[in-house]
């Protein structure tokens, strides 16, 4: 192993600058001359805009513009795009309505922007904005999913009737039906996946600044993909051509697939610096960010499962009505489809499986992807279905999943939804996480718990998840407007040290630290030595960004195949100095050596040769020695792992809390185990957010009723127990570097497990079935529910 | 935010004589709740007063028979004041329950009555501690104090200067904090005062209030047996998304009970 290389524990060498308040964020930046944007959102639900006089707010201090959606059609401005077309069954594509920066006639939900007050100072134009007098005429507003299916609900968009924009399939309907023909039992259940607001630590923010003597913009946004926005602002909705045009994400704080999207307000600072002539800054507030970032989850599922008679799932059936908000969000359509139905097979050996989807619309915030997209709801449906379907069966739901994994010399293995597994050891993870969690000895510790008066539970699942998004020939195959290849630059410098460009984002994951240690194994050279830049659409290649656990699994490997490049120029340059073939040559430990001999040079010195070729063969040697690549990955990766949770649960109260937490994960080659921990703990950590206390609420006129953190409960360290990570690995066997992703495995593993261990201590007194979160109240009522009783209970 | 005038004035005198020549002034204490509201613009004050140079008024005192603390003792030095946590240790402990670290560097005791949020946690210990709330013109018991929601009996003008706390033989505060806000959804403060049992209860209702049925019962028994068959009707109380009127009579219920437990 190289120092620093592959699979060493290195603190993260941006935590300097983090630590030291020295991270540089959109909102850090401060351009001279630069203006302050404030947008004026919709307080209802659903209202026709009758009239905005802003003669009023104009004469406030310092205001520059008040700007509308009228404003941006004069300009023809087009709207935000969705960036992945879905079919419905009957081959009719989804519906697809307009999405303008800035409403012009109607607006939508509560949030929906309605126009931008433009001034001196962020306070200003503040002030001003209370000043612009709209006057809405309010119309029936629709929230809940249920209620916007139901016949006669007020309609979202006149183009899609019963407020459905897509109602979609996958897999053999004949094959499950004539599977639950012949089932021994079919157990069946509906449950709730509860809408997700995403709160990164840092909201949102984008500075629009024109350049009038180059005619060329530049956006400056919270974004994990700036290209991706260069790409649909640019090319869909204010039509600048790519070479006017960059877009750059500096430091952001945090994304969780909320900063994936292109959102309104790049659009409307990008255009109104160039209508004022001037920069012009906006910055969401933190009550702002509730009702304008896309929001994730809200799924309404049933789902049955057919077993033969001993245990094995022979056929899954899934229905599923998914809120998409009031307008289609960039990857609102792929989320709830092809990110989660083909996951449905889990890490079992059912043999059939067929889901419907049915997107909706709703007067409420786009939802899109967040933290697993897709993974986290199909894996919380099988696992509590699994769970449901080893208390009706009477088989123990450890021995029921051992029963069904996917064997460990089965691999790789055909889903019947599409995917193939390439790689994976279920059986191993499972016992690792029962052995770590001491499963076994669990009952006492519930004996001991009852003797305090409390309800002790123990819940598990097993899990699957795909990321590496995505081979761009299935992507483009299921809908994908876009190819989801990445690529790098990797750039050898004179004396050997190193920058790569990557087109992945960092915004939490580390990629300065896991991305150099790369480069280190490679090259021979120090972790220190190495650059990485990522963010700026003028510096880095054209690459897809960092959302769906694939920075590593898909953009380290395009640096792994751009080193390969480097390693073999390098290979050329050292056999012409050593006056030998390249075929001869050795490199190891950061130097080229012909094998057999003690004749070597050092990669410092390959490198300083390729900038300084006295003596090159013009003919066969270019100087130089910057390379770049792409890699379009050949299939997604699958990490898979078992989440053990265990809970203790007050019964006067319907308090939980969580005691315990074990995983063993799969999550491929390990590059930075220090970084593989932080990823499992965050994401277990939002996990259990959704389990035990995230919950977006909107009332029947659809206001928001958890819109600050007043109300809406974020889990704090102190809710949280140590977690006790454990690692099996197998490789990917499909890309360079055998990665496969850990970013999302936490939120997609532990909310299931939760759930099974709140219903797990809550079985003995009759409680069957529980909806995330679980709140205390929502215990409190399950527990007397179950005991029959309607009265408090002292 | 709107501009406003900023004042810091020396005296308790000073300070209501500005309040009085306000348009509309806010006093500021710790600023807790004051600015949350302001950055919102749910206040909008033409003037704010800061109180903090008025250090007379952060003292925690033994007078007798009583507790006196000052108006601006923070939660911080309430939590943690000997006097506090061997005359009421209740007390000590209920502010140390207080918001998160940061709240409690800040905020205040006359603050927080003041502003009377029906979710605070003072509001508990000065029905439970028999407490008087002094201000710059007079005393007024805790009763006649908090009038309402966000509501108290105070003067426009009226500066909290201290409150006098009964020293109960024992007493114990139990809180069930919202998840999020970590107010109290229903914290119960019991009492054993010389002169009987006081049982208060906040973040249930529109403002804090005694159980006087279960304060007669304890008068008999302190016993699990006071609680056969006690019911608080959810009729008056808060209910909303996160905890229903129904939720909060039965955890007045069984935070009473622990706390009676607590302080028996």
């Amino acid at each position: 192993m190289t120092a620093g290389g592959i699979g060493e524990p290195l603190l993260r060498k941006e935590d300097r600058r983090f630590l030291l308040g020295k991270g540089r964020y959109t909102d850090d930046l401060n351009l001279p001359h630069q203006a302050h944007a404030y947008v004026v959102r919709s307080p209802h639900a659903s209202a026709r805009v009758a009239s905005i006089d802003a003669s009023r707010a104009l004469a406030m201090p310092g205001v520059l513009a008040v700007f509308t959606g009228a404003d941006l059609a004069a300009d023809q401005v087009g709207g935000l795009p969705c960036g992945w077309l879905i079919k419905s069954k009957d081959g009719s594509p989804m519906v697809e309505p307009p999405h303008p920066p800035l409403v012009t006639d109607r607006v939508r939900h509560v949030g929906d922007q309605v126009a931008v007050v433009v001034a001196e100072t962020h306070a200003q134009a503040k002030a001003a904005a209370r000043e612009l007098e709209v006057e809405y005429e309010t119309l029936p507003a629709v929230a809940r999913l249920r209620d916007a299916v139901a016949p006669g609900a007020p309609a979202v968009w006149a183009e899609a009737p019963g407020n459905v924009c897509f109602d979609w399939e996958l897999g053999d309907r004949a094959a499950v039906e004539a599977a639950f023909a012949r089932a021994h039992r079919v157990v069946e259940i509906e449950l709730v996946n509860n809408r997700l607001v995403p709160n990164a630590m840092e909201p949102r923010a984008a500075i629009g600044d024109y350049d009038a003597a180059d005619d060329r913009y530049t956006l400056y946004t919270t974004s994990q993909n700036p290209h991706l926005i260069r790409l649909l602002m640019g090319a869909f909705v204010l039509k600048i051509p790519e070479h006017k045009l960059r877009v750059v994400a500096p430091d952001v704080g945090g994304g969780f697939g909320s900063k994936i999207f292109h959102y309104a307000e790049e659009a409307i600072v990008t255009w109104a610096s160039r209508k004022l002539g001037r920069p012009v800054k906006w910055v969401a507030e933190r009550t702002e960010a509730f009702v304008s970032d896309a929001h994730g989850r809200d799924h309404v599922t049933r789902a049955r499962l057919a077993l033969d008679k001993d245990g094995h799932f022979l056929a899954l059936r899934v229905e599923t009505l998914a809120n998409l908000g009031a307008y289609l969000s960039t990857f609102a359509t792929v989320t709830p489809t092809y990110l989660s139905a083909p996951l449905l097979g889990g890490p079992y050996t059912t043999e059939a499986v067929y889901a419907e989807v049915k997107g909706v619309f709703t007067h409420t915030v786009p939802v899109d992807a967040y933290r697993g997209a897709g993974r986290p709801e199909a894996t919380y449906l099988l696992e509590r279905l699994v769970d449901k379907a080893a208390r009706e069966t009477g088989i123990d739901r450890v021995e029921l999943r051992r029963k069904n994994l996917i064997p460990s010399d089965a691999f790789p293995y055909q889903t019947p939804l599409a995917f193939t597994y390439d790689s994976g050891d279920y059986q191993a993870t499972l016992e690792l996480a029962l052995r770590e969690s001491e499963y076994a000895s669990f009952e006492a510790r519930r004996a001991e718990a009852a003797a305090r008066g409390k309800l002790r539970g123990i819940g598990l699942s097993t899990y699957v998840e795909a990321c590496g998004l995505a081979p761009s020939a299935v992507a483009g195959s299921l809908g994908c407007r876009a190819g989801l290849y990445d690529a790098a630059s990797v750039r050898v410098h004179p004396t050997g040290s190193v920058t790569v460009y990557t087109g992945a984002h960092s915004h939490g994951q580390g990629h300065e630290t896991t991305f150099a240690q790369i480069v280190a194994e490679r090259l021979g050279v120090a972790p220190e030595a190495v650059e990485i830049v990522h963010g700026d659409t003028d510096k880095i290649p054209f690459g897809m960004g960092t959302y769906g656990s694939r920075s590593l699994a898909v953009c380290g490997s395009a640096i792994a195949k751009a080193l390969d490049k480097i390693v073999a120029k390098s290979k050329k340059i050292a056999a012409h100095l050593l006056e030998s073939d390249p075929g001869d040559l050795e490199f190891e430990a950061g130097a080229f050596r012909v094998a057999g001999t003690d004749r070597q040079k050092s990669f410092g010195e390959v490198a300083f040769a390729a900038y300084v070729p006295h003596n090159f063969p013009h003919e066969s040697l270019e100087p130089g020695l910057d390379e770049s690549a792409f890699y379009d990955p050949k299939n997604f990766t699958f990490p898979g792992g078992c989440h053990v949770a265990e809970v203790e649960i007050d019964p006067e109260t319907g308090e939980v809390e969580l005691a315990r937490v074990t995983v063993a994960d799969d999550v491929g080659r390990v590059i930075n185990p220090v970084i593989v921990d932080g990823q499992i703990h965050g994401g277990l950590a939002q996990g259990i957010g959704q389990a035990l206390c995230e919950n977006c609420v909107y009332d029947d006129e659809g206001q928001l009723l958890s819109g600050s953190f007043m109300t809406y409960a974020m889990p704090r360290a102190a809710d949280l127990p140590n977690f006790k990570v454990g690692l099996h690995v197998t490789h990917c066997t499909h890309n360079p570097l055998g990665v496969k992703g850990v970013g999302e495995i936490g939120s997609i593993g532990v909310p299931p497990a939760v759930m099974n261990a709140v219903l797990d201590a809550l079985a003995p007194a009759g409680v069957t079935h529980l909806d995330m979160p679980a709140t205390s109240e929502r215990v409190w009522r399950a527990l007397r529910e179950a005991r029959g009783q309607k009265g408090p209970t002292p | 935010m709107k501009n406003f005038r900023f004042h810091r004035p020396q005296s308790v005198a000073e300070a209501v004589a500005v309040m009085n020549g306000a348009e509309a002034g806010k006093y500021l204490a710790g600023g807790q709740s004051l600015l949350p509201v302001m950055k919102l613009g749910l206040a909008e004050p033409t003037d704010v007063i800061a109180l903090d140079a008025l250090r007379e008024l952060n003292e925690v005192r033994v007078d007798g028979e009583a507790l006196v603390i000052g108006a601006l003792a923070t939660h911080y030095q309430v939590h943690t004041s000997p006097h506090v946590n061997k005359l009421a240790p209740a007390l000590a402990d209920l502010a140390g329950h207080i918001g998160d670290a940061q709240v409690r560097n800040r905020g205040t005791l006359g603050g927080s009555v003041a502003h009377a949020d029906p979710a605070a946690d003072y509001p508990a210990a000065l029905l439970a501690l028999d407490a008087v709330v002094h201000t710059d013109r007079r005393a007024l018991p805790a009763e006649a104090f908090f009038t309402g929601l966000f509501e108290t009996a105070l003067e426009p003008d009226e500066l909290v200067t201290a409150v006098r706390f009964s020293l109960p033989r024992k007493s114990a505060y139990v809180k069930f904090a919202h998840r999020a806000s970590k107010y109290a959804v229903v914290g119960v403060m019991v009492a054993r005062l010389d002169k009987g049992f006081r049982v208060a209860v906040t973040g249930a209702g529109p403002k804090a209030f005694r159980l006087p049925e279960l304060e007669a019962r304890l008068a008999k028994s302190c016993g699990p047996d006071a609680f056969e068959g006690f019911y608080l009707s959810p009729g008056e109380l808060n209910g909303d998304h996160d905890a229903s009127a129904e939720y909060r009579a039965h955890l007045v219920g069984v935070l009473a009970r622990r706390a009676v437990a607590a302080a028996a």
